[in-house]
């Protein structure tokens, strides 16, 4: 029996958010995943983003795939509806689920099996329409539940656990997320808590297909020495972060101190801004081909190139380029919808 | 049987050629002179250079079932004289584009030549116009061989063109050109011809595809994802086109949302993912689309998921004859997907029916959180049928199931004396109660899955509880067998124990082959199966009869044996009559094989 709730009690002294509510009320049932693994982290990055930006959880909808990012959607908000769907298909399960209500926040857990292999395609075309919502990888570089192959993410030169090598390489799926025109596109590490939980606040606040490829270790399978995906490796590699994200809810006053020139201040839609504290880089993650190119140097060298990517402010959402009603079209009454019987003699007498 | 009102047409063309239109013109024009019609349009899987026919069957007593045995063969395809040529009847007509005269093989039949080109050539000087009005000219000379009301004619030109009113006249001027021809050259009418006629009155003539379209958009159905095949493109199509006329707002923002998607598998999630949000979802697709949406029907089996699908039928296996008929999906869609699964369907018979019915599938897809299919076909979806005008009741609610809003979460307790779990059977007939995300702050969230489940969403792995939950969505289709449509019956010999059941696009065929066997003397009650799964009509039908003959368009007889698996009926009673060449079949066919088992001397004699 895999599914463990979790006791209800908790302290009377927790800290309460706008909506009264405890991080507790943002959790799920227990995880089932292996002790340590990376996606119990963002996992617990997602709660307390949630935590922090005041948001109505039953508003909020999880999606996913198969596999064991994929159960993770279990492990958070109770009070959210989720829709663990087939391999692959999150995508287009939350393409529907978009179109039918616009007002909902989509957030969406996969991993690197269900995103750069099986559900590549999908991937793609969410993408291609702009569907507004938080897509989120899970990526250890490996199939868990199946125990231990190689994905698509995986690194040439990262040897499975038995020693075996790796003959292909890998997928880039930030770097593909940019060119197939993506408007939010960030990396993170799972052990970066401070890095991630900004980054998941600003890509929920994102209108339009937000990207966040999160490496996340699989300490059952690939967080050997040798693996590229492993805690120790992304630890000392994670050097290279490009940037530190703020994230400033809408009508926030800010109130930390940037040095003069080391900042970016990028407003979205709904009033939030993002403060990009620069670090090592100079690329602006306003322009994609400088983005495209940071991923790439720091991979030649080595290196993971971590934080936002890529951001286009002002991208169009699928509802845009739908041209759908204001209201979510599942709450439009039938009065609307269906064009009754008088409409219905005059198709009949143009079809006389 | 030929004769006045009562013959068939054929016209041998080449496609991309523009003949399309003309044709469709034509047959237009004999429906609005009263006169029943049944077009069919057989086609290539191409888009220009093969050929391709068109074949209007005209008959006063209303028979629209494909004849074969060709009256008058419209021949403007070299490419294709030999095989049209042969399917001409003795004593029929030949007309024939003789601006390169040719020698014909049979002398049993009349040959027509009108040098059709060398007339266009003189007449016009662009050479795309030259082209195009060649069939506007065969028309033209129809219209004299057939003594069609050149009033009606100009009616339906004007209402093909319009927003082009000159080309109208142009059109008409191509006409005129073939009609003195004729005139002057043969005897005029025919002794095949028309006259005005009362039969098509208060009919229309549309498409399945057309209509179901139509459906959805009555239906209430607001997401629609796709992707193209052949012969079900024109159905996405079709609600596109009605819902650009009568489902935008007055700021110009749309009631609907339309996606064509990546693949089939994309589409059915799309429409999966809206049917899980409330909004009423629907995909169109053919068989290979079945195949490739089949992982995902089993995933709304067993989430409870309501969707339509609407599977416009065509000619398998593998890519098989994509622009060919069948009922060959049958049996993949009644048990679509791994596992124990079953799926409810829909059989409409017309374009009337693809209308209610494809509204239908909705209220039924939503009542019983499901997926519903729709099994149209090619011949159906594609060809216009002349068919009963559509109708819409007013006063009748849509059925949107069991949907909890936030108050009745509130009180469910209160009122139904338990707790709330998605998947608990409150009322003992196997539906259980849903919840639409973002109803109740605190209320009524819970995690859809395809992995096993209890009553209360939770994934288990316990046999028990998994065997239970799959029991009582087993129930939920026992509660289906309840509520879908239920066969028509039709009883010619009372008491009499040769039955024949039949469905969807053989209706026609069916109907008149039941004429011409009581014209043999032979009387069979006649059942056509409107749902799966099977009402107890069906069973009792069959208990009544000693041998029924089930009518289907597939090699395997799979309704026969879709009846025999989950009605019970013995098999040794239940004689395949069964026709998958892709054509529409023929009351001929329908009838031989009733004849062939009840008596052989006279079909050996025939």
């Amino acid at each position: 029996m895999s599914y463990i709730s979790k006791p209800v009690a908790h302290h009377p002294q927790l800290p309460r958010n706008k909506l009264g509510l405890t991080r507790r009320d943002y959790e799920g049932s227990m995880s089932t995943l292996c002790a340590g693994c990376g996606h119990d982290s963002i996992t617990a990055a997602i709660i307390e983003a949630s935590f922090e930006m005041d948001l109505p959880a039953h508003r909020i909808a999880k999606v996913s795939g198969i596999g064991c990012s994929s159960k993770a959607p279990t492990y958070f908000m109770n009070r959210s509806h989720g829709f663990n769907s087939v391999h692959g298909r999150m995508p287009s399960v939350t393409t529907g689920a978009a179109i039918a209500n616009r007002d909902l926040v989509y957030i969406g857990v996969s991993g690197d099996g269900d995103t750069a292999s099986i559900g590549l395609g999908q991937f793609c075309h969410a993408v291609r329409r702009r569907l507004n919502m938080t897509y989120i990888v899970m990526n250890n570089g490996c199939y868990g539940l199946t125990k231990g192959q190689f994905s698509a993410t995986n690194d040439k030169s990262s040897p499975s656990k038995k020693g075996e090598a790796n003959p292909f390489d890998a997928i880039d799926l930030c770097q593909l997320a940019i060119q197939l025109g993506a408007g939010f596109v960030a990396r993170s590490f799972s052990g970066d808590k401070n890095q991630l939980v900004p980054l998941i606040q600003a890509a929920i606040s994102y209108n339009g297909f937000a990207f966040l490829d999160v490496i996340s270790p699989c300490v059952t399978f690939n967080n050997h020495t040798t693996s590229t995906k492993s805690y120790e490796y992304v630890r000392a590699h994670n050097l290279a972060s490009e940037n530190h994200l703020d994230y400033v809810e809408p009508k926030e006053e800010i109130t930390i101190d940037y040095a003069e020139g080391t900042t970016a201040d990028i407003e979205l839609h709904d009033g939030s801004r993002l403060i990009l504290n620069k670090l090592d880089s100079q690329h602006d993650p306003r322009d994609a081909d400088a983005a495209l190119m940071a991923i790439r140097t720091n991979a030649a060298k080595g290196a993971v190139a971590t934080g936002l990517l890529y951001i286009d402010p002002t991208q169009q959402d699928m509802h845009d380029i739908l041209a759908t009603d204001a209201r979510p079209l599942n709450a439009l009454p039938m009065t609307e919808l269906c064009p009754g019987s008088k409409a219905l003699e005059a198709i009949n007498a143009r079809l006389q | 049987m030929s004769g006045i009102n009562d013959f068939v047409v054929k016209f041998a063309t080449v496609n991309g050629s523009g003949s399309a239109s003309a044709n469709g013109i034509f047959a237009k024009t004999l429906f609005r002179m009263g006169i029943p019609v049944s077009p069919k349009n057989i086609f290539p899987s191409n888009i220009q250079g093969l050929p391709t026919w068109y074949e209007v069957r005209v008959s006063e007593a209303g028979y629209t079932a494909r004849r074969e045995g060709i009256d008058l063969m419209v021949a403007m395809n070299p490419q294709s004289y030999p095989q049209d040529v042969a399917e001409i009847v003795p004593g029929g007509w030949l007309l024939y584009d003789s601006t390169l005269p040719r020698i014909w093989p049979r002398s049993d039949i009349t040959v027509l030549g009108i040098p059709i080109a060398e007339m266009c050539a003189k007449k016009w000087n662009d050479p795309r116009q030259r082209q195009l009005f060649k069939n506007m000219v065969y028309v033209g000379a129809l219209t004299a061989l057939l003594d069609i009301d050149l009033k009606v004619l100009e009616g339906a030109i004007g209402d093909q063109l319009k927003g082009k009113e000159k080309l109208v006249s142009a059109n008409m001027e191509a006409v005129a050109l073939g009609r003195d021809f004729a005139s002057k050259t043969f005897q005029c009418p025919l002794p095949i011809h028309v006259r005005h006629a009362t039969g098509a009155k208060g009919k229309i003539l549309v498409s399945g595809n057309d209509a179901a379209g139509l459906g959805a958009i009555y239906a209430g159905a607001t997401v629609c994802a796709w992707y193209p095949i052949t012969p079900s493109t024109s159905l996405a199509e079709a609600y596109e086109k009605y819902a650009k006329r009568l489902r935008v707002a007055k700021d110009g923002r749309r009631l609907y949302g339309i996606v064509q998607a990546e693949d089939e598998l994309a589409a059915i999630g799309i429409a999966i993912g809206g049917g899980w949000n409330g909004a009423r979802s629907f995909t169109a697709t053919s068989g290979p689309g079945i195949s490739l949406m089949s992982e995902f029907l089993g995933l709304a089996y067993f989430a409870e998921v309501p969707v339509v699908l609407f599977n416009i039928q065509r000619g398998g296996p593998s890519t098989g004859m994509p622009t060919r008929t069948q009922q060959s999906d049958i049996t993949i869609c009644a048990y679509a997907s791994h596992g124990d699964t079953k799926h409810v369907l829909l059989f409409p018979k017309d374009p009337t029916e693809c209308f209610s019915m494809g509204a239908e599938a909705f209220d039924l897809a939503e009542r019983l959180q499901t997926p519903v299919m729709v099994m149209s076909d090619l011949d159906i979806g594609m060809n216009d049928w002349m068919t009963d005008a559509f109708s819409w009741d007013d006063s009748k609610a849509h059925d949107r199931g069991k949907v909890l809003d936030a108050e009745t979460l509130e009180k469910f307790a209160e009122l139904k004396g338990k707790d709330w779990g998605r998947y608990q059977d409150i009322d003992g007939d196997g539906i259980p109660y849903r919840t639409l995300p973002g109803t109740h702050p605190t209320k009524g969230a819970f995690f859809t899955r395809g992995t096993s489940h209890d009553e209360n969403a939770r994934y288990t792995e316990d046999g028990v509880i998994h065997a239970r939950v799959i029991d009582r969505i087993r129930r939920k289709h026992e509660t289906a067998a309840t509520i879908v449509p239920k066969p028509e019956i039709g009883i010619r010999d009372k008491g009499g124990k040769t039955g024949l059941i039949y469905f969807g696009a053989t209706t026609p065929a069916v109907r008149e082959a039941l004429d011409l066997l009581e014209r043999d003397g032979i009387h069979v009650n006649a059942m056509r199966i409107k749902a799966f799964p099977f009402t107890r009509e069906v069973a009792s039908f069959c208990a009544m009869h000693d041998r029924v003959f089930v009518v289907e368009q597939n090699r395997d007889a799979q309704m026969r044996a879709l009846l025999m698996t989950e009605a019970n009926v013995p098999g040794t009673k239940l004689i395949p009559a069964l026709n998958y060449d892709g054509m529409p079949m023929t009351a001929a066919f329908v009838r031989g094989a009733v004849l062939k088992e009840l008596k052989p001397a006279q079909v050996a004699a025939e």
